[in-house]
């Protein structure tokens, strides 16, 4: 059975100051969600919410993976549970190689003494960087030092391949990816498509749905979800922009902080 | 105040101690005069840590009896995982407490007219070639109290010699095995690589005793002559309760490169003092060092580059980790000296701080008498980054998964220099060991 992801009337702070306002999205295992909004509108406070980031405080509202408290987990725990963030930007860690790392994750949800083999990781490693056309020396580099910002993404990708979670939360992916770059990154999710894996993309670019149709599109102004629909939403709003949006809710300031 | 101290061992003593081992006349002299030495020089004053209250003279023991190991399968399992079983054509020394307890050379250095035997043997079978050494241009015998004492009293200690034009390509392994409670070491290791020659030396301190008074006075002198290579490697795991001194110092000839790569993982207190003599032109000095401090030990790490030749280079690498109530100070410097022109000294130190009542201190100082040279320095002291471990559990690993990756990889500069596989996984181990 697919898994469901549901997140209801959730309202999230930073330092005391409330970003989202009641965010209400339900993602089922199949599924492809876009959001798309201006900036400063809360995209990334909701993934960072939905992952746990320490600096990040629930008011109000829920999280539930197929009727389970993610909000009670711990950021591990939601990992485990399924959960994957490719975030917007990821942290450079010294001496730690990719491998390594990698190997770590994935074991991480194996029991004691049914690790993987360091063979078939090897295997799998070289497999899925050489779909997604990375060097393979990548795999001994220190995880995410000195990569390029592009270079950082596909590492995104790669550990979403490896890892295999049941719903993947990418956040502006495909920002600052060159047009090889970008479809590169979007083979790789296109691969992971099927009933197991539901996903929710963060992005300005229609560019990137044109490689990836998204079954749901998603607007989110002044920390809410204002606006759903199919794929012809994101072509309507990179061919108008969001002013017709704004017009036909009555908004004058889509960023957080301004009330409707 | 008055330095003056009662020591434990008089003149009778040590001129009895030093015909017994058959020591050569000059040595039994260089012994006597450091123990009158002894008693007036000051202590060493390693900055930003007092020493006054350590015991470095009252012990009771100068020498302790150790059996010899018959054979390498009679090590203590954690000597046994440092060191090649099976190789019968390999350069290892084993000195249990003061003893001698096991030697072998490799036919190549025998072949190539090497020396790699024990202080005392040395003494006795190459005294003149000692003698040209020990002690002159390294380590001096009245620097200050504790050196004189080492002096008078060395009861341990590696001499390595490697002749003009050779170069050894095997590693030459060295342990110093700690496993009575009663021992006290003043080691002496001398390594001189002369014109063009090339060796890789490697040395592990190891108690095997929980806990242990013993005092431990340690010098290590490294002279390099012109265009000669020396890369030293040392771990040290020395037992709480022990109060230890080392001091290695290097003196690198024209051309000549020193690379030393030092895990100083001791539990108890201690001062460690590294320096490197960049005399010759074109010389090079390349420090890393890493360091675990826990419990409420004190430990002292200064680590110093001095450069005396033109177009010197020198970098100092120091990471440390420090938990509980550890307390320790990082003094980095690096001297230029009035005509060592075009010299270049760097250094960098980083300390990450795991608990509220650790202490840290970082303290680079740069002190140049030269214009025309390059320096710099950089220095920080800090906590484990929250984002970073967010980042890594993000992906599935548990928080303490997450704090050890991110720990071993701040140390992972100075773990991989280790010259010899077998030192280096069980670096990585102690490490793992200290850090949980
Ligand atoms: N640490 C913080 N302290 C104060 N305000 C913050 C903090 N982090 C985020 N915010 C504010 O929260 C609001 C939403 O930020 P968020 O990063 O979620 O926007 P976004 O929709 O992802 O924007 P973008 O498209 O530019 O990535 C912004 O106004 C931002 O300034
Ligand atoms: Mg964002």
């Amino acid at each position: 059975m697919a898994s469901t992801l549901t997140i209801k009337d959730l309202h999230v702070a930073i330092e005391g100051k409330e970003i989202l306002k009641g965010v209400n999205l339900e993602i089922k295992g199949g599924e492809i969600h876009a959001i798309m909004g201006p900036n400063g509108t809360g995209k990334s406070t909701l993934s960072s919410a939905i992952m746990g980031h320490p600096k990040y405080e629930v008011t109000q509202g829920s999280v539930t993976l197929d009727g389970k408290d993610v909000l009670e987990m711990e950021v591990d725990e939601r990992a485990r549970a399924g959960l994957f963030l490719a975030m917007q930007y990821p942290s450079e860690i010294s001496g730690v190689t990719n491998a390594d790392f990698l190997r770590s994750a994935i074991n991480s949800r194996r029991e004691e003494g049914e690790e993987i083999s360091l063979m078939k990781f090897i295997r799998k490693m070289d497999s899925k960087m050489e779909y997604l056309e990375m060097d393979l020396n990548m795999a001994q580099r220190y995880l995410n030092e000195g990569f390029s910002g592009g270079e950082k993404k596909r590492n995104e990708i790669l550990q979403m391949m490896m890892i295999e979670p049941k719903f993947a939360i990418l956040d502006e992916i495909d920002s600052g990816l060159d047009i090889d770059a970008l479809k590169v990154v979007s083979k790789g999710i296109n691969e992971m498509r099927g009933e197991e894996f539901g996903c929710l993309i963060i992005t300005h670019y229609q560019r990137l749905l044109n490689y990836i149709t998204p079954d749901h599109v998603h607007v989110m102004m002044q920390g809410r979800v204002v606006k759903s629909g199919g794929p012809e939403l994101a072509q309507r709003l990179e061919a108008e922009g969001y002013d017709w949006i704004k017009q036909e809710l009555g908004i004058e300031d889509e960023t957080v902080g301004q009330e409707a | 105040m008055s330095t003056e101290t009662k020591l434990p061992f008089d003149k009778e003593y040590v001129n009895s101690f030093s015909k017994e081992m058959g020591e050569p006349a000059w040595m039994t002299e260089l012994r006597v005069n450091a123990l009158d030495q002894a008693e007036s020089l000051p202590m060493p004053r390693p900055d930003k840590t007092n020493i006054t209250k350590w015991n470095f003279t009252k012990f009771e023991k100068h020498i302790v009896a150790s059996d010899d190991y018959a054979s390498l399968n009679d090590l203590p399992e954690d000597v046994r995982n440092l060191v090649n079983l099976e190789s019968a054509d390999q350069n290892l020394y084993i000195q249990r407490n003061n003893r001698p307890a096991y030697i072998s050379l490799s036919k190549e250095v025998m072949d190539k007219g090497g020396v790699f035997t024990d202080i005392f043997t040395a003494a006795r079978d190459h005294g003149e070639l000692l003698q040209k050494y020990y002690m002159k241009d390294g380590v001096k015998v009245d620097e200050n109290k504790l050196t004189a004492l080492h002096a008078a009293l060395v009861n341990g200690g590696v001499f390595l010699y490697v002749p003009k034009n050779v170069e050894i390509t095997e590693p030459i392994q060295a342990v110093f095995i700690h496993d009575d409670k009663e021992t006290n070491l003043f080691n002496h290791v001398l390594v001189v690589a002369e014109d063009n020659s090339a060796v890789t030396y490697v040395e592990n301190y190891v108690s095997t005793v929980d806990e242990a008074e013993g005092i431990f006075n340690i010098v290590t002198e490294v002279i390099a002559n012109a265009n000669a290579k020396v890369v030293y490697g040392a771990v040290d795991t020395l037992a709480i309760g022990t109060t230890v001194y080392v001091n290695r110092r290097g003196v690198a000839g024209r051309d000549a490169r020193i690379e030393w790569a030092l895990g100083l993982m001791n539990d108890g207190n201690t001062v460690s003092d590294n320096l490197t003599n960049l005399v010759g032109d074109g010389s090079y000095g390349d420090i890393k060092t890493v360091v675990v401090g826990r419990g409420k030990q004190t430990q002292n790490f200064t680590t110093t580059v001095v450069h005396f030749g033109k177009n010197s280079e020198g970098y100092i690498l120091k990471h440390g980790v420090m938990k509980e109530a550890a307390t320790s100070i990082f003094n980095g410097i690096g001297k230029i000296e009035h005509g060592a022109s075009k010299s270049n000294a760097e250094q960098e130190s980083r300390v990450l701080m795991l608990s509220e009542k650790a202490r840290g201190d970082a303290n680079p100082i740069l002190l140049i008498d030269e214009d025309d040279v390059t320096a710099g320095h950089a220095a920080s002291v800090g906590r484990v980054d929250p984002l970073q471990l967010y980042y890594l559990m993000s992906r599935g690993v548990s928080q303490q998964e997450a704090e050890r990756l991110v720990i071993h990889g701040f140390l992972a500069p100075v773990v991989n220099a280790l010259p010899i596989e077998g030192v280096k996984k069980q670096l990585t181990a102690v490490i793992e060991r200290k850090v949980r």
